[in-house]
């Protein structure tokens, strides 16, 4: 039996995109369920995507060329992959935004039951995901024919992507790409947060503020670093209420989840539902005037001191990336 | 329109959680609870709807153990008419609980249900999604924005990437995330009117019994601990150590 998986494109224009790096390590995964990992391309134009695909370890790419699937709307897509699912053992794709909205009616309408944020996988059968917030690990079993599950892309490496036959291209059928109309939802607007830093959930280094910054004027120190190490910038959820910083940046339980290599948490007290948000990074840097912080019960790196004075300093220190 | 709000009781979200030494479940013994703060947030936007003319009756379902009704009653006092609360001591899963509201929802016939995004136990953000899917409903996850217009609503959703603004066909399932709206706190007066208002309670064992269990927990740990870290005494050592021991920068 073989794998599913959503692909989900990104990059701007038709020139830029490309196969989302969450999708790549949704393949990963999928190659520990199967040896046989098929992709769903979606979209109105994806000819060039099937180009950059050669090469990639797939057997076939189910493509659909619609403008009922433009956006992406679960409302679309679900009932196509419903139809596809039944010759599958698995449907996977990454926890994005776009898979958290999909997979769970995707799964209620085959009747099965999902496993969200898979951190690995035991067996075909058997899945590790994090529960309250990473304060718990846990191991569950799907007793159902076809799995469903989304995986936290930083547990997944990228995968090899030479050697591989040429990949095989196959239309999605008329009467299942028909399922994709409907009249239940449509495309209003979007509004992209543009940034020329890296994105949050995915970035290797991720420079974090709290309510210490002060004002959102001084939240700018937080740029500075970020912008130094080539890093994104995160919050705490004191920062964000404080109006400081938008909630897309929030880091923690209600906001991102992120594992970077390195996290530097400027003036963040340590807050339970902030630590669940970063406690898997790397390494942990924390600089607080408060000693007792509980953020430096995580940190590996401690520095206790007023940041207004240190973190100029280390920007002066580091290196231009 | 009548406005559906399911709700949940968790573990209060300040409270540390603890996995039983035998990893069977999570310490529950004495921990406070509280309404899921993403389901307040859903309660919160169906009393707001009310008060602007949008909303005729708002009426709050909750699954689980007798306890639950302590949380129905919160959402009594929030502003909700009425609540349904059906009685379970049964662990239960997403699609279990999608299709126990499927029920709540054929009986009642809401024009909007309001959930939260992701309960803050089980984080598996599937509910909302699996419900719409269930009823063929048209769905606005992850909701900042909810703007009603006759029989169409435009959601503005928080994305990766940004907001995206969607205008679904009513009946809708919208979940609620964390800007969508302040939740308010309930008045003295208020959490002393909810007592009277109409709390109806059914077990819904036997629909359960009918049910298959989809997703099993094997087994709960505990995450591995974060080895001891040190305290630097400067910049210079900070940047030291992150270069030569760490090896990150």
């Amino acid at each position: 039996m073989a794998v599913l998986v959503i692909a989900e494109i990104q990059g701007d224009g038709v020139a830029g995109q490309r196969l989302s790096e969450q999708t790549c390590r949704a393949v990963t995964a999928a190659q520990q369920l199967s040896d046989n990992v098929d992709l769903l391309l979606w979209g109105t134009s994806s000819a060039h995507i099937v180009d950059q695909l050669q090469g990639y370890p797939l057997g076939q790419i189910h493509l659909l060329e619609s403008a009922a699937v433009e956006h992406g709307l679960a409302e679309s897509l679900a009932p196509v992959i419903t139809a596809l699912a039944v010759d599958y053992q698995a449907v996977v794709a990454g926890s994005s935004t776009f898979a958290k909205d999909l997979l769970p009616r995707v799964a209620a309408m085959l009747d099965v039951g999902m496993t969200s944020d898979v951190i690995a996988i035991e067996s075909e059968d058997t899945f590790i995901r994090p529960m309250y917030a990473g304060n718990a690990i846990a191991k569950v079993r799907s007793h159902d024919a076809i799995k469903v599950i989304t995986i936290r892309s930083a547990a997944f490496a990228l995968p090899l992507t030479n050697g591989c036959d040429p990949v095989t291209v196959v239309r999605v059928r008329e009467d299942i790409a028909a399922l994709a109309v409907n009249d239940l939802s449509s495309f209003v607007s979007e509004q992209i947060t543009e940034s020329e830093r890296p994105e949050l959930s995915a970035a290797k280094v991720v420079v974090s503020g709290g309510r210490g910054l002060q004002s959102a004027e001084q939240f700018h120190l937080v740029e500075q670093l970020a912008d130094k190490l080539n890093g994104a910038v995160g919050a705490s959820r004191a920062a964000v209420d404080a109006g400081f910083i938008g909630n897309d940046f929030q880091v923690g339980q209600t906001g991102k989840i992120v594992a970077p290599d390195l996290y530097i948490a400027l003036g963040i007290s340590g807050a339970i539902q902030h630590i669940a948000g970063m406690k898997d990074a790397k390494v942990v840097v924390a600089i607080n005037k408060d000693a007792d912080a509980p953020i430096f019960d995580v940190a590996d790196y401690g520095l206790v001191g007023d940041l207004f004075d240190l973190v100029p300093e280390m920007i002066k220190r580091l290196p231009q990336s | 329109m009548k406005v559906l709000v399911a709700i949940k009781r968790v573990i209060d979200p300040s409270v540390k959680v603890r996995v039983k030494t035998d990893g069977t479940g999570i310490e529950t013994a004495g921990v406070k609870m509280a309404v899921n703060p993403f389901c307040e947030i859903a309660v919160e936007q169906a009393v707001q709807l009310k008060e602007a003319g949008l909303a005729s009756e708002v009426v709050t379902v909750s699954i689980g153990d007798g306890a639950s009704q302590e949380q129905l009653r919160t959402s009594l006092a929030l502003g909700a008419d009425r609540a349904v609360h059906l009685q379970t001591d049964s662990e239960l899963e997403p699609l279990n609980v999608a299709k126990l509201l499927k029920g709540v929802v054929d009986r009642e016939s809401p024009g909007l249900v309001l959930l939260g995004k992701q309960s803050i136990d089980g984080d598996n953000n599937q509910t909302g999604q699996m419900l719409a899917g269930l009823l063929n409903w048209s769905q606005g996850t992850f909701a900042s924005k909810v703007e009603i217009d006759g029989n169409k609503v435009n959601v503005t959703r928080e994305l990766d990437s940004g907001l995206q603004t969607l205008c679904l066909t009513l009946p809708a399932v919208i979940s609620t995330d964390l800007r969508l709206n302040t939740p308010r706190f309930a008045s003295l007066p208020n959490i002393m009117k909810a007592r009277q208002k109409p709390l109806e309670s059914e077990s819904v064992d036997e629909h359960l019994s009918a049910m298959s269990q989809h997703i099993e927990i094997l087994e709960l740990k505990p995450p591995a601990p974060r080895k001891a870290g040190v305290k630097v005494s400067s910049v210079d050592e900070l940047v030291d150590k992150l270069r030569n021991e760490a090896g990150v920068i």
